[in-house]
């Protein structure tokens, strides 16, 4: 036994990893080639992407035509983008009427323009602004939308339409259900026998149905309910339909926060001395409405999704539009066109808002 | 008020507005009145305007003949079958079209959740991209998109695709050949639920064989066996009492045969599609959710890849899976009613749709409607609270 075949630290430097182990090589071999399974499974992958991929390349962009004014400058073949530039105006802001469609931008505008601070983790005054947006804006936005005073003209609501009732019909359903779902998830885990009956059988009663059925009830049957002479808006019929039936989803995230909630959070709030009211609003919601953010998010989404329906009942909402404008003869046979725009536009708010709403789990499962 | 006493301890004394016990009971005798005379007040309205317009209240109406036809019924069905009948024709088509969707959104959801966890790079890459597209798309613009932009725009019956003279692919559907029965047939049927019976026979000694004596039995290959040697046997004894009748053209149309109408076709396709997105989502949770050292523990004890994943994985992965599955489900049956919007006649789209258009009972029809749907909501969440139960982790 001589020293020269013992092991002396230092004396052999570290061997680099072999180089099928690391950097391209590696990331290849272990990614997508470890075994035979793994190799045939890339193979199928590499396939389905190349019978996939490229025609729909090849039809969204390379033989898409742009230019011109008509569907005879639809020549190449692929897809007929002309078709959604002429028609842009309509799918994004309906019937309504082109010189008044200022009234739906500066509306939005102003929305986007108070949402920003309340994303900004510095801003002071959240509770302030986060009041203003649910309780005077609406009360502008009606104003600038509807008209009818400060010397703008009336829009009836049925010239109301495309992408922007499509956010009307979804933003209202969201704001108004908040209120409402809190105050039945809180009545739902009340000691009162009568509340929480109430509350359970008005959130099951809501959830069991869908929600076209909610949306023919508040089409057909809203206006037998009102006293004779008086009638609302189909809109407004819509949007209590879809706000009634979205509470009681919200109702349904809410409680799921209340329940994480330890007891000895509420034991603590009655051992101060606080009212039921004073201990909600200090103590329980603001931590249980944390935990909640993500599925209030995800009811967003699907409602978003779900306004949708509307069109059945006979708005032009976003998809609506984009429907009725490929069934015009002028345009006959350029669905696909549409239904792509379409789908593309409800991908881009869906998809960000759930990657929203997972950067906030993300943010909010570091705290234990 | 505390009010001091010589002798005993202070007596504490609350005003009656201030006791837990009136309030309570004052909170929820106003919520009975106000929703009590809220329900007078709807109730009162909606009887007057039933009664200025002339229409007669109660569900006399479900006996009187409906005059509309249905384009596929799977009960008889005609014009002059009643209105009861028409609801029938839709709500079996309500559950055909919710059940075979709940059957291929369930194989899609957990074939493309396995593949997101597939080590391979590009396959689970894949699957999220089908994942994050489908989810993020309005169902209904999906349902459109199948029906007018891809199944409408299928060849005329007279250019269809044609697969081996006996399947069609048209406009106006899908055409099988459908088997006519004969005498004899009978023997076949009965010999396959024999098989059945048989089966389960097999697989209960073979199990209580494994107990007692530790000996594995092939129960999956006898199985498959019996089930499918019984029934041939049965046929070759009968000589194939089975006769098909191919579609062929006439005129403008097929005629002959069993025929899948293309808006069935788009509402399945796109339920199973969205929802199978969902269930993907929903199977990847559930297997992660079961900590890896199970795996680990499993392969210690010597047992292969299969039965890890059926006796130590999936009864795991199971009980996290099984109640946001059971709310997929539910969501498929509940979606299945925007097929009103493609008029694929199920029981919104006829029963809401045009009984209610007929007849003007809105009140009576939308309120049967409605109780069906929250009758099949309540049913399978019943039934899913008894299935978590029994699934639910025993704890020792």
């Amino acid at each position: 036994m001589t020293t020269e075949t013992q092991h002396m630290p230092g004396l052999h430097p570290d061997m680099p990893p072999p180089p099928s182990e690391v950097g391209v090589v590696g990331w290849l071999r272990h990614n997508l080639l470890s075994s035979k399974t793994d190799i045939f499974l890339t193979l199928v992958a590499i396939y389905l992407i190349y019978l996939l991929v490229p025609p729909v390349i090849s039809w969204v962009f390379i033989n898409a035509d742009l230019s011109g004014d008509t569907r005879d400058a639809c020549t190449s073949g692929g897809a007929c983008w002309v078709f959604i530039k002429v028609r842009m105006g309509q799918f994004m802001y309906g019937l309504y009427p082109p010189e008044e469609r200022w009234r739906v931008d500066s509306t939005f505008i102003l929305l986007v323009a108070l949402m920003v601070p309340m994303f900004i983790e510095n801003f002071r005054h959240k509770a302030w602004l986060g009041a203003f947006i649910l309780f005077i804006f609406p009360v502008i936005g009606f104003y600038l939308l509807a008209g009818g005073s400060f010397g703008l003209e009336v829009v009836e609501t049925p010239l109301w339409g495309g992408l922007a009732l499509t956010l009307v019909i979804s933003i209202v359903g969201i704001v108004g259900s908040f209120p409402i779902g809190l105050l039945l998830a809180l009545g739902r885990r009340s000691k009162m026998p009568a509340v929480s009956a109430f509350c359970t059988g008005f959130i099951e009663l809501w959830r069991g149905v869908p929600l076209i059925t909610v949306l023919f009830m508040s089409s057909v049957m809203f206006p037998l309910f009102l006293p004779d002479g008086v009638n609302f808006d189909k809109l407004i019929r819509a949007l209590v339909g879809v706000t009634l039936f979205s509470a009681a989803y919200m109702a349904e995230t809410v409680r799921g926060g209340l329940q994480a909630i330890p007891k000895g959070q509420y034991e603590g709030a009655e051992a101060l001395g606080l009212t039921f009211w004073k201990s909600m609003t200090f103590i329980i919601l603001p931590q249980a409405l944390k935990h909640v953010i993500p599925g209030i998010v995800g009811n967003f989404i699907g409602l978003f999704k779900d306004t949708t329906l509307v069109l059945i009942i006979g708005l032009f909402d976003f998809l609506g539009i984009v429907q009725a404008a490929s069934t015009d003869p002028k345009w006959l046979g350029y669905s696909i066109e549409g239904y792509a725009f379409c789908a593309f536009v409800y991908w881009i708010f869906c998809f960000s808002m759930s990657q929203y709403s997972q950067s906030i789990e993300r943010k909010l499962h570091t705290g234990h | 008020m505390i009010k001091e006493d010589s002798d005993g301890p202070p007596v504490v004394t609350t005003k009656p507005w201030n006791d837990p016990k009136v309030r309570s009971i004052f909170f929820q005798a106003v919520l009975l009145i106000a929703v009590v005379s809220f329900g007078m007040y709807i109730f009162g309205n909606t009887s007057a305007n039933l009664e200025k317009q002339g229409i007669a209240t109660g569900f006399g109406f479900m006996g009187t003949t409906a005059g509309f036809g249905i384009i596929t019924h799977l009960i008889d069905y005609s014009e002059a079958s009643s209105y009861g009948r028409a609801f029938a024709v839709g709500l079996l088509n309500t559950l055909l079209v919710a059940f075979s969707g709940i059957v291929a959104a369930t194989i899609i959801g957990v074939f493309i959740g396995i593949a997101r966890l597939s080590k391979n790079w590009l396959v689970s890459r894949l699957a999220m991209v089908y994942i994050e597209i489908f989810r993020n798309i309005p169902l209904l613009l999906q349902i459109f998109f199948w029906y007018f932009a891809v199944l409408r725009a299928l060849p005329s019956p007279k250019n269809s695709v044609n697969f081996a003279d006996s399947f069609f692919v048209n406009n106006r559907g899908i055409y099988l050949p459908s088997s006519i029965f004969e005498e004899g047939f009978s023997l076949v049927i009965a010999a396959f639920i024999i098989a059945v019976i048989a089966v389960v026979f097999v697989a209960r000694w073979a199990h209580k064989r494994q107990e007692a004596t530790g000996q594995q039995f092939h129960t999956f290959y006898v199985g498959i066996a019996i089930l499918v040697g019984l029934p041939l046997l049965a046929l070759i004894v009968t000589g194939f009492p089975v006769s098909w009748e191919i579609p062929a053209l006439k005129g403008f149309n097929f005629k002959g045969g069993t025929v899948i109408i293309p808006e069935f076709v788009a509402l399945w396709l796109s339920l199973s599609i969205y929802t199978a997105s969902f269930i993907a989502e929903i199977v990847r949770a559930g297997i992660q959710a079961v900590s890896h050292g199970q795996t680990e523990a499993s392969n210690a004890l010597g047992l292969k890849a299969g039965p890890t994943l059926r006796l130590v994985i999936l009864p795991q992965a199971l009980r996290v899976i099984i109640p946001p599955l059971s709310s997929q489900f539910l969501n498929l049956t509940k979606n299945s009613s925007l097929a009103t919007a493609i008029a694929y006649p199920e029981l919104v789209s006829v029963f809401t749709g045009t009984v209610l258009n007929q007849t003007g009972q809105a009140v009576e029809i939308i309120s049967i409607t409605m109780a069906v749907y929250l009758s099949v909501s309540l049913g399978i969440s019943a039934f899913m609270n008894w299935y978590n139960a029994r699934m639910a982790l025993v704890e020792r």
